[in-house]
């Protein structure tokens, strides 16, 4: 699904973000990406959603090469793959309904589509009664469904979700976590950059660790391995 | 499906150009300022060269004798004006012919007009339409027809005309006015164009998230971009109908208010000319526009 092959990503000031990470994730995966701030996590996630190209090294993500994609095909290929930040990013003046719905019609669903898939998701996350609430009005663990509400709703195989748990409290973010397990039920893939010990250590789940842009640590139902 | 999104476009580009208000304003602005001042040339250029194939191309004087003058005066001059060795031709024109060729030149309007005149209340003078051999020597023809006025007594003569001078030296004029207008329009459509650039990248600025959003869950680069260049092509639409608007109006008032000053110049009817402007303006207003917002779209949305 996910295969990277010696990607290097330097930025233009020079810091070198990934050194040669080559790693390969299956179909139908829970991965936690862990490790200390600025050690690559969120450029990890960014070369497989494109948000960043290597600087050297090739990526595949359900066989494209990510990096040598035509610019016109990019759109295409993010389609593909859901999105979910720790602070949401949902639209504040558009209801629950109405930021899950717009990730349909930005892609140009035809209408009758995104009257039935809409409530479908809302349904899926919880919060089909909350549909006409804006972002304001809902508290941080329903923003945060929505969010992954809207991640999924274009069916996509791959969800990558940079610590969305990072700003809620502990409950909320276990119901976050119970969501997203049930998704990878389902059969996305779901790569998840986190900081919660917790979380990792009680969902068992497959751990890659990343340190200065290496891969230091990798196992099928490992912990979390470090104490920041 | 096109359809569709077009009227999303369009809702949310327009919604835009209110939401900027000031910044759409002055953009609409400067694009009348430009196409407005081009809308003048264009009537100017387009009047100039009527009136120049209008004028008959032979080299002619014409000669306006006084009202009192008397039928003996007048044959006087006219045989003065024939001895002149310059001169191939002196043709009298009565004051009824002078009439009938004033009544012909205002059309279906003028016959009701002068038909209030009688033979005995003609108002107009007797003339001559005098023809010289080298239409170089034109000027100098005319001041000696003037000078027959110093050695009769009688001053017979009221006003010596030659129209294609006239009509050559307004020729020049207006061409290096135009040709200096052309790249003052120029100048002026450069600056709109920026102005709408900016206004726009005002929308792209406060719409990032969303823009950012749309990038990431997918859409096209051509979707994301199309409610700016609909805000382009509106602005450019607004500016060009405010613009032709102001000129149409005035226009108009231009033909009402001065047609019987202008008398031998008529100026062409405005619904001869609207189509032409109107499309061009139109044409470059919406071009403006949405190279406005090609720009913004290039240096602000990294698409």
């Amino acid at each position: 699904m996910i295969e990277m092959q010696d990607v290097w990503k330097t930025y233009q000031d020079g810091s070198h973000a990934l050194r040669g990470i080559s790693v390969c994730i299956e179909k139908d995966e829970f991965v936690y990406l862990v490790g200390p701030s600025g050690a690559g996590k969120s450029t990890f996630m960014k070369i497989i959603y494109r948000e960043e190209v290597p600087t050297k090294g090739q990526i595949f993500v359900s066989g494209f090469n990510i990096g040598k994609l035509k610019h016109r095909k990019i759109p295409f290929v993010r389609r593909n793959i859901g999105v979910v930040f720790q602070d949401f990013r949902l639209l504040p003046k558009l209801t629950a309904y109405e930021n899950v719905a717009f990730a349909m019609e930005v892609i140009e669903a035809p209408k009758k589509v995104i009257k039935r898939r809409v409530p479908e998701v809302l349904e899926l996350v919880g919060l089909k009664h909350k549909a006409a609430s804006l972002p304001a009005q809902l508290s941080g663990g329903e923003q945060q469904r929505i969010a992954i509400a809207r991640a999924i709703v274009n069916n996509p195989s791959v969800i990558v979700a940079d610590e969305p748990t990072g700003n809620l409290d502990p409950e909320t973010s276990w119901g976050i976590m119970k969501l997203l397990e049930e998704i990878n039920f389902r059969g996305t893939t779901i790569v998840m950059a986190t900081h919660n010990k917790d979380i990792v250590n009680s969902m068992r789940k497959r751990v890659i660790a990343i340190e200065h842009g290496h891969i230091v640590r990798d196992e099928a139902r490992g912990e979390y391995g470090y104490d920041f | 499906m096109i359809f569709n999104n077009l009227a999303r476009h369009f809702r949310e580009g327009s919604k835009s150009v209110f939401r900027n208000g000031w910044m759409s304003f002055a953009s609409v602005i400067s694009i009348v300022i430009s196409l407005f001042i081009l809308g003048v040339f264009m009537f100017l250029s387009i009047n100039v060269n009527t009136i120049t194939n209008q004028i008959d191309n032979q080299v002619q004087i014409r000669v306006f004798m006084k009202l009192d003058t008397t039928e003996e005066q007048r044959q006087l001059v006219e045989t003065d004006i024939g001895n002149m060795s310059e001169v191939s031709k002196v043709i009298p024109v009565p004051k009824e012919e002078g009439m009938k060729l004033l009544q012909e030149s205002l059309g279906e309007d003028g016959k009701d007009l002068l038909s209030g005149y009688t033979k005995e209340t003609n108002p107009l003078p007797d003339s001559f339409t005098v023809e010289v051999y080298e239409p170089t020597a034109i000027a100098m023809v005319a001041k000696k027809i003037n000078a027959i006025n110093e050695t009769n007594s009688a001053k017979p003569i009221w006003k010596v005309q030659y129209g294609k001078g006239t009509v050559e030296s307004l020729f020049k004029v207006t061409q290096t006015v135009r040709n200096f207008g052309l790249i003052v329009v120029a100048g002026l459509a450069v600056t709109a164009m920026f102005l709408i650039s900016n206004t726009i990248k005002v929308t792209i600025m406060a719409r990032q998230r969303e823009i950012s959003i749309m990038k990431l869950v997918g859409a096209t680069n051509m979707f994301i971009r199309g409610p700016f260049f609909i805000e382009g092509a509106l602005l450019g639409i607004l500016g060009s109908a405010v613009t032709l608007g102001l000129l149409f109006y005035g226009y108009q008032q231009l033909i009402t208010h001065f047609e019987f000053g202008l008398l031998m110049i008529k100026l062409v009817p405005l619904q001869d000319v609207w189509l032409l402007i109107g499309g061009t303006l139109l044409g470059l207003g919406i071009v403006i526009g949405m190279w406005g917002s090609t720009i913004s779209i290039r240096k602000f949305l990294k698409v």
